[in-house]
């Protein structure tokens, strides 16, 4: 049932320069790493779309940039607040691969602690723009890290199947390198359930909700 | 009082039991020809409403018809489709069309500010389609024209069946740290809070200009919202952007709007439709009165 649910916020907590915002999980189904939830951001119209990060028990934690008004607020909340959450949504990484490399860049590596916890702890490359941000890389488990001016493109091995998630042009770069391998997009999203047609990108020519067909894509 | 969905703010066939919960469900707005809509970025939040130039996207008449009607009346909730287009033939055409169909009523969007063209003016069009069909026709209106009013009885001389007050109005938002235009087209539609006293101005004015019911809609986001509209004039309420934080806001405003035409001493919701309209607040207070004394005698003091 696609209902908003109030629940109370555990705490938020410094990762780097990113928060991990942890919610009394309740009765919410966590769903598959690659999902995402919309949380109601405190003060503002719309809700924000945040991949799950972790689910430990009772919990669910989301790793937020703070970039704007709404990140802003959610990563101001206190524990004890109360804030509504909307999921899982969306499409998840598929799980049933023989030789996973999860690959992340920034606050792109949100996804990448469930994913890894599901898959068992699989290689994993993830890269920075400077080490106060690499530092978030302990979310990560069995993780290479690289910071600029060096890419995660650069320590990519061959022969394993990619799951990514990070900046646009990253996953541009992935999908050249492993053509097969499945990326985690965003895009700005009022609804994150099909309703308001704003999430749309570019898939095989059309315009197609982010959160309908994504927001893990299988490269073409 | 029946609970519709603004066009353009719910997906029926990706969400049906969010649909489930409405009284009425409005489809996106169906053009002649399929539509992918603008590049994104095409939604942005601002502090009282959010922009959205979504652009008309959707698959045309003929595919919306073979596609999505006939799974969309599966769903069993009374269908509204919303009828666009750039010229009078266009609104004729998909009009004639869908005439053929079990649909409920027609609304007109002759108000939609993201589109580079601009419908020909509103009688016309509402003429030309009551020639084509004899089902419900709503002429949904901005109230950003010069002339609500006139438009308002331009739509209803021409055989308009009702009027839905009111569609999003021009709004721009800047990027915080660019200062540049968020959405890719520039400006967008206004929708959300900020447009609550707008939708209670149009309504009120189209109530007192014609004798059409009113769907009333802008920013509905609780039960008093609606009860304003209510007042105001409108028979029926739309919820739009409130849905894409809260998919159940349909369900909660109507047991909110219950309560507080309850508290105000209202036997039923649709007693308080153009309680605005009382000659003034002594009156209205004495209404309130008589009818709360009348709903203590009959043991109705509380809603349904």
């Amino acid at each position: 049932m696609l209902r908003r649910e109030p629940r109370s916020v555990l705490s938020a907590e410094a990762v780097g320069p990113y928060t991990l915002l942890r919610v009394d999980r309740g009765t919410i189904e966590p769903g598959e790493p690659g999902q995402f939830f919309m949380l109601e951001a405190p003060r503002r119209v719309l809700p924000r779309p945040m991949s799950l990060c972790l689910a430990p028990r009772g919990e669910l934690a989301f790793l937020i940039d703070s970039i704007g008004p709404g990140t802003r607020a959610l990563c101001a909340l206190e524990a004890g607040d109360r804030i509504g959450i909307l999921g899982p949504l969306g499409n998840g990484f598929r799980l049933d691969v023989e030789r996973p490399l999860l690959v992340g860049g920034g606050i792109g590596i949100a996804p990448l602690p469930y994913l890894s916890e599901r898959l068992g702890g699989p290689p994993a490359v993830v890269g920075f723009r400077s080490a106060w941000h690499a530092e978030a890389a302990v979310l990560v488990p069995n993780a290479e890290v690289v910071i600029e001016p060096t890419y995660v493109t650069e320590a990519i091995p061959a022969g394993h199947d990619v799951l990514a998630c990070g900046p646009e042009p990253m996953l541009e770069a992935v999908r050249r390198l492993a053509p097969h391998a499945q990326l985690a997009w965003e895009a700005p999203m009022a609804c994150g359930y099909g309703a308001c047609y704003g999430c749309v990108v570019e898939l095989e020519g059309r315009l197609e909700r982010l959160c309908v067909k994504g927001p893990v894509l299988a490269a073409a | 009082m029946r609970l519709l969905n603004a066009s353009g703010c719910l997906d029926a066939l990706a969400a049906p039991e969010v649909a489930r919960t409405l009284d009425v469900f409005v489809t996106k707005t169906v053009t002649p020809l399929s539509r992918e809509g603008n590049a994104p970025v095409r939604i942005a939040e601002t502090e009282v409403g959010m922009l959205n130039a979504i652009g008309l996207a959707n698959p045309g008449v003929e595919a919306f018809v073979a596609d999505h009607l006939p799974r969309l009346a599966e769903l069993g909730v009374p269908l509204w489709v919303s009828v666009g287009g750039f010229a009078v033939e266009d609104y004729v055409a998909v009009a004639e069309e869908l005439d053929r169909h079990e649909i409920e009523a027609l609304e007109l969007n002759l108000s939609c500010p993201n589109v580079d063209e601009v419908p020909e003016n509103v009688g016309e069009v509402v003429a030309a389609v009551r020639e084509v069909t004899a089902k419900p026709l709503y002429a949904k209106l901005s109230a950003a024209v010069a002339d609500l009013a006139a438009t308002a009885r331009a739509a209803e001389a021409a055989g308009a069946d009702g009027l839905s007050l009111v569609n999003t109005v021009r709004g721009l938002a800047l990027d915080e740290r660019t200062l540049l235009p968020v959405l890719a087209r520039g400006a967008g539609g206004l929708s959300g809070p900020a447009l609550r006293p707008v939708a209670l101005a149009a309504v009120y004015t189209c109530f007192r200009e014609t004798r059409l019911p009113l769907v009333g809609m802008g920013g509905v986001a609780t039960g008093r919202h609606a009860l304003e509209l209510l007042a105001a004039g409108a028979t029926d309420v739309a919820v739009g952007t409130a849905l894409f934080a809260d998919p159940g806001a349909a369900a909660r405003i109507r047991s909110e709007l219950e309560a507080e035409s309850a508290a105000l001493g209202f036997v039923n919701v649709d007693n308080a439709v153009g309680a605005a309209h009382a000659d003034g607040p002594a009156t209205l207070d004495q209404r309130s009165r008589v009818l709360a004394e009348k709903a203590l005698h009959f043991g109705l003091n509380k809603a349904g």
